[in-house]
């Protein structure tokens, strides 16, 4: 089997997760691990990579202090040039999405994204995917290729110890091209609202099952019955119910309760990714097949503005007595 | 400006069964309600909010798809755009992200654009190929998950906000012309006025075919895409919740004993 080339991803002195979970995940794959590392001091990132991967190949330059799809593009496709992997995985990240697409198409070879599970038939992937929002797995075949990409859901693989000491071997930015056509300027973060719901210990997560605006009450009676915060999925923040930082999810925060209680929320996986370490789940949702009960410890299928209502009834009954 | 958007109509899954069909590769649509996909609405109402802020320029509304999706564009056009495109073809069924891109990067080129607008991905299949192979396809820079649009010099130069993992914005600046993927929230999209609808249902929609393009049956649909679905299933859950049965009454007082017995109320 030819070489596999993970793509490591690190952003703002932080290596991202995904980046080992695909190195352990290739190291099942049989064949050649080889971390490709494109960055600017990053050596403790090599250093890192090394001990999941047979070899580093690692770039050092100030064009790639910050992520930049072109220049991105342009050093994976020289590289895979000059050393011909089999396989390409990239997390499908902010980053991955960006790029993966844009490398396919230049190096004329299959992509598919949002790989959920993976097997090999041979050298050629099979990989798995979701598709409706988690509702359904899709199994897809490949055709045939010397090189095949994929972008890699986090969590797909599971990231172990470091049992490797790879070879880390620099290599000079192969990018010579001007690229001014595509400029990093700054890196903007999030506003700071009243609650940090990273830090709440009850949570009412509502999602767009609740319709309007003007339905908040409904939801606001229940989290304050509790004492607990609201917190929210992205089509209610998208929609200006909730303000941003109140959002759990891949581009929200990270939530770790010790009750997340989600109303009307579906449980796509940018969502959940933001709070399945939460102690207990419950979810309150009419549609049985909802992904969120796959991951909740408990659950209503109802409507919530039927059951809603009630509970905050009972818990002020539990309370009061 | 020239502004082009390319949107798809899509199921609405969100609360329904969703059945795999007798094929095992398609799901029973029957009994769903259809839409814009999500995010390309944003980009629609993008485009139409920096023609208006701009006071000049035209935006171009393409879709891939069958009759259907003409709803899909009507709307954008009563809610500013001037004219469409919809490309339809026999050849163009079971397609991928890819062989999506090719047919929009085909039935695109022949246009003078300065910004092709895309959702950052779809609903139905979340791909979220497109924005980045249709600008790779037509030699332009791109940008996805794009959440704030500022023009700094029309035909030119654009900065943009794109949203990172954890709320993380990254501003960029790119050169025009340009595809950008567009990110939900980054506005707040228009209702059509009942004038803009009446209006839109006079305009012509172009329908292009395969042929009309230029595109060989082999490069389009699943002919053309990078793999082939085989199949699907239901997905794998790990163990699902315990689900509590009863009226909403009974239902609510289980859930509350519950919290009551864990130390949570
Ligand atoms: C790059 C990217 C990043 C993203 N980041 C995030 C993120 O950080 N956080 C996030 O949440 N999402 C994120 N998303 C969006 C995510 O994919 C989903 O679209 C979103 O989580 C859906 O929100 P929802 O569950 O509230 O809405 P929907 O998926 O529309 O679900 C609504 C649910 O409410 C139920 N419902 C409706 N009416 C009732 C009723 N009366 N009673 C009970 N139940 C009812 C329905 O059955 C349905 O399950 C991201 C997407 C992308 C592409």
């Amino acid at each position: 089997m030819k070489d596999i080339f993970v793509l490591i991803e690190h952003r703002r002195g932080e290596m991202r997760d995904v980046s080992v979970e695909m190195l352990c995940g290739a190291a099942k794959l049989g064949g050649t691990v080889v971390a490709v590392l494109l960055g600017k001091d990053v050596d403790a990132f090599a250093k890192k990579a090394a001990g999941y991967a047979d070899k580093v190949l690692y770039v050092n330059d100030p064009l790639f202090e910050n992520y930049n799809s072109e220049a991105y593009q342009k050093a994976l496709s020289a590289l895979v040039k000059e050393h011909g992997p089999g396989l390409v995985l990239i997390g499908n990240t902010a980053q991955g999405v960006d790029l993966a697409p844009a490398l396919a198409v230049e190096l004329g070879v299959p992509l598919v994204t949002d790989i959920t599970a993976l097997e090999m038939e041979g050298d050629k992937p099979k990989p798995t995917r979701t598709f409706y929002g988690g509702k359904l797995d899709a199994h897809f075949t490949m055709k045939d290729a010397d090189l095949y990409i994929l972008t890699v859901r986090e969590a797909t693989f599971t990231a172990e110890d470091p049992s490797k000491s790879g070879e880390i071997v620099k290599v000079d930015n192969p990018v010579t091209e001007d690229l001014s056509y595509r400029k990093f300027v700054e890196y903007v973060e999030p506003e700071v609202g009243e609650v940090d719901i990273t830090q709440s210990t009850l949570l009412v997560g509502v999602g767009r099952g609740i319709r309007e605006d003007k339905n908040m009450p409904v939801v606001e009676e229940l989290a304050q019955a509790l004492g607990a915060d609201l917190a929210a999925s992205r089509a209610v923040v998208d929609a200006g119910w909730l303000p941003a930082d109140r959002q759990v999810g891949i581009s929200g925060k990270t939530v770790k309760p010790k009750l997340y209680l989600a109303v009307g929320i579906s449980g796509a996986f940018q969502h959940v990714t933001g709070m399945k370490g939460s102690e207990v789940i419950v979810a309150i949702n009419k549609d049985p097949d909802a992904p969120i009960f796959g991951i909740a410890d408990y659950g209503i299928v109802d409507d919530l503005f039927k059951v809603v209502p009630k509970l905050v009834e009972k818990i002020k009954e539990l309370k009061g007595a | 400006m020239n502004m082009v958007v390319c949107v798809k109509r899509v199921p609405d899954t969100a609360e329904s069964e969703v059945h795999i069909d007798a094929s095992g590769k398609d799901i029973d649509k029957s009994r769903l309600s259809f839409g814009i996909n999500e995010c390309d609405n944003y980009a629609v109402e993008e485009a139409i909010q920096i023609k208006e802020r701009l006071g000049e320029g035209t935006v171009t509304v393409i879709s891939l798809g069958d009759k259907e999706s003409d709803e899909v564009i009507r709307m954008a056009l009563a809610k500013g755009g001037d004219e469409a495109i919809r490309l339809e073809d026999e050849a163009f069924k079971g397609g991928d992200g890819f062989a999506v891109a090719k047919a929009l990067a085909a039935a695109i080129k022949g246009l003078e654009y300065d910004i092709v607008f895309t959702g950052a991905l779809a609903d139905d299949d979340g791909y979220a190929v497109v924005p980045a192979a249709l600008a790779e396809l037509l030699g332009v820079p791109h940008a996805t998950y794009v959440k704030k649009v500022e023009i700094l010099e029309p035909g030119k130069r654009a900065k943009v906000g794109r949203e990172l993992e954890g709320g993380l914005m990254e501003f960029l600046e790119i050169d025009l012309p340009c595809v950008l993927g567009i990110q939900t929230g980054i506005n707040e999209p228009r209702y059509a006025s009942f004038k803009g609808i009446k209006q839109a249902a006079k305009k012509e929609i172009a329908i292009k075919s395969a042929a009309d393009l230029g595109l060989d049956a082999s490069e389009v649909g699943e002919a053309g895409s990078w793999a082939a679905l085989e199949k699907f299933t239901p997905p794998v859950v790990g163990e699902m919740a315990e689900i509590l049965e009863g009226e909403p009454e009974e239902t609510a007082a289980k859930l509350a004993a519950i919290l009551k017995e864990k130390g949570l109320v």
